[in-house]
């Protein structure tokens, strides 16, 4: 079933130039508007808004760690998800963005506005040169290669190189984001700075799953050898998927900074990254809300079950397993894969 | 030169317990093709049995050492290969047929499963082996010193590792479980059970897994829940060191990552001794993904 609905994966991708344009854009290529109508967007929108305004301050903070944990999966989507691409140490470079933003702050008091961009560019920086020697590894190596990566990365941290992290006290923040002299501090504050910040990815990576890069990434996925007969340089788009996810990674640790306050290693821990790989697969490789839906069931789900917020990851482990069985495609898979899925069906 | 030797020892001790957990890995990935990524745990869930055997009331001190050991030893081999059994049924054999991503998931659900088990069973705090385990006799042997936990840990695995090469090679399972490494349709054909052979396997790899469990646990005394990927994933670098699928090749890349580990952590500093394996772990990889040994192909196991 699997290896049949890839083989006609690749057949439909190869023919996308002969189906009518009309039909293109319905059948393969999501917009907004295949995930939700008109009017449930607008009524998602309203619901986000109005949100923190009649919830307390404790489920307010939940959805501001929800909306972090949407970035972050979103931003390891496009390396696991859209590429295929195992990677297994993405708290690294969440870490990294973190860290820039606490160092450069304390250091040279810059504004945080200006810490976003520049967190984001050391991350990817960080992102394409661990990256680019290890990149053609094969899926599993890879992942043993990147949690080695996320360990190197945390022991660093810990060890306190030049006296900069602070080791395992880590560092603590003292600036905070301001607009035109006004402090974003209340939960309510982060929660709609946050989700702005998740609508900005979320159609910066629709417009990316569009394009042309996007289309040689789920290529590259479903198909390596027939990518790179294609004339795909897929070295390259894998490249360009690393370091693009590790850099959003790294600007959402900047927020993450100005909430948390305290930039500790433990926060980057490899049980992390376990975590934001789970979301993806959980939620649907490649899938936009299924990133979100994942994420949901990871941070607001354990909120909700209290009593049981221990066993969570007992059942997130079974939970894995069941859904490697049952439910390869994850809980919300991405369209392009029901596209195919179903064609597959057909024929 | 005296530090040299010294810590020449301890990596020995080290590395035999990282070839144990390399057996497991390298004998997995002879069978089935298949990286067992929840094998490190099998490794804490062994060190964690046998923690509860040596504190329970059962095995006091009023025992003779040898006999201790050998109960706490076989208790939680046989404990954690029957644990491998059920993790092979449940979670690995419904995906053999799928593409080798989704085991390669449902194994990562497998070690977070066992991890938060042994959480919720024994608590998230760090656990000790009680001090009165094995008696602290060190002997001077020109000018080094040697105790007899490094003793004990030499011989126990080493006597393992010596009674697999064996089995392997020169009992009539031991070569089945080779004709199944080289092809398992071909093997099928010969009438050989290919699913009892990859019960055997995941009942012997994650058993040897715990002994070193075990011994690690009586050597460092202090176990936790999530030492587990750790030492998984030093063992997966000796496992590759050696060339993956290949026995002898996994107990030789143990005790030189070992070896390589200790005198990183002596001559450099020991805060930076994980950086230092995961950093080899990586150059392997790049420069010599069929490891050092070189791969042979048809003793593959």
């Amino acid at each position: 079933m699997r290896r049949k609905s890839e083989r006609v994966g690749v057949k439909m991708l190869a023919e996308t130039k002969e189906i009518n344009p009309k039909n293109r854009l319905k059948t393969s290529f999501p917009k907004i508007k295949t995930y939700l109508s008109k009017w449930g967007l607008l009524f998602v929108i309203v619901l986000a808004i109005i949100f923190p305004i009649i919830a307390d301050n404790y489920w307010v903070d939940v959805a501001v760690y929800w909306g972090i944990y949407v970035i972050l999966g979103l931003s390891l989507n496009i390396i696991v998800g859209e590429v295929g691409l195992f990677n297994m140490g993405h708290s690294a470079f969440f870490a990294i963005g973190a860290y820039t933003t606490a160092i450069l702050s304390g250091k040279f008091a810059l504004s945080l506005w200006l810490l976003i961009p520049i967190s984001g560019f050391i991350a990817g920086v960080a992102g394409y040169l661990l990256a680019k020697p290890i990149i053609h590894l094969r899926g599993d190596y890879l992942l043993m290669v990147t949690i080695g990566l996320n360990e190197i990365v945390r022991i660093t941290l810990l060890n306190n190189p030049l006296g900069l992290t602070g080791g395992p006290n880590g560092i603590i923040m003292l600036d905070q984001f301001k607009i035109f002299g006004y402090t974003i501090q209340r939960p309510i504050d982060f929660y709609y700075l946050v989700w702005i910040f998740v609508a900005i990815t979320v159609i910066i990576l629709i417009r990316l799953q569009n394009s042309r890069i996007g289309r040689c990434w789920n290529f590259v996925r479903e198909d390596e050898i027939a990518a790179a007969a294609m004339g795909i340089d897929t070295h390259w788009a894998k490249l360009v998927a690393f370091t693009l996810g590790a850099s959003i990674a790294g600007a959402a640790g900047t927020i993450f900074a100005a909430k948390i306050m305290v930039i500790s290693p433990e926060s980057f821990t490899f049980m992390e990254s376990v975590i934001l790989f789970c979301i993806v697969i959980l939620g649907g490789m490649g899938s936009i809300p299924g990133v979100i839906l994942g994420s949901a069931g990871m941070m607001v789900l354990p909120e909700l079950l209290r009593n049981f917020a221990q066993y969570r990851m007992l059942f997130f482990g079974l939970a894995l397993v069941f859904m490697m069985i049952f439910r390869p495609q994850g809980l919300w898979p991405s369209k392009r894969w029901i596209t195919i899925l179903r064609e597959g069906e057909e024929t | 030169m005296v530090l040299f030797i010294e810590q020449l020892v301890n990596g020995l001790t080290v590395g035999a317990v990282y070839s144990l957990v390399a057996l497991g890995y390298t004998m997995v990935y002879g069978v089935m093709r298949m990286i067992n990524f929840a094998h490190g745990d099998f490794f804490m869930i062994g060190s964690y049995l046998g923690f509860t055997l040596i504190s329970s009331a059962f095995l006091g001190r009023t025992i003779p050492l040898w006999v201790a050991l050998t109960i706490m030893v076989l208790f939680s081999m046989g404990g954690v290969g029957a644990i491998g059994i059920i993790v092979e049924r449940a979670a690995y054999r419904p995906l053999r047929k799928t593409s080798r991503l989704t085991a390669v998931v449902s194994a990562i659900g497998v070690s977070i499963f066992l991890q938060n088990a042994v959480m919720l069973i024994w608590g998230p705090r760090y656990r000790a082996y009680p001090s009165w385990s094995v008696p602290d006799v060190t002997w001077q042997v020109g000018g080094i010193y040697i105790n007899l936990m490094q003793v004990l840990i030499l011989s126990i695995s080493i006597g393992l590792m010596v009674a697999l090469y064996f089995f392997v090679q020169r009992t009539t399972v031991g070569a089945a479980i080779r004709a199944t490494a080289i092809d398992h349709d071909t093997a099928r054909l010969m009438g050989i059970d290919v699913d009892q052979i990859i019960r055997l396997i995941f009942l012997i790899g994650p058993a040897l897994g715990a002994a070193a469990g075990v011994l690690l646990g009586l050597y460092y005394r202090q176990i936790h829940f999530t030492v587990g990927w750790t030492y998984g994933l030093k063992a997966f670098t000796a496992a590759i060191m050696g060339g993956i699928g290949n026995i002898p090749g996994a107990m030789a890349g143990g005790l030189l990552l070992g070896i390589l580990e200790m005198l990183g952590a002596g001559y450099i500093s020991s805060a930076w001794k994980d950086v230092f394996v995961f950093f080899i772990l990586i150059l392997l990889l790049i420069f010599r993904p069929t490891g050092l040994l070189g791969e042979r192909i048809a003793e593959k196991v």
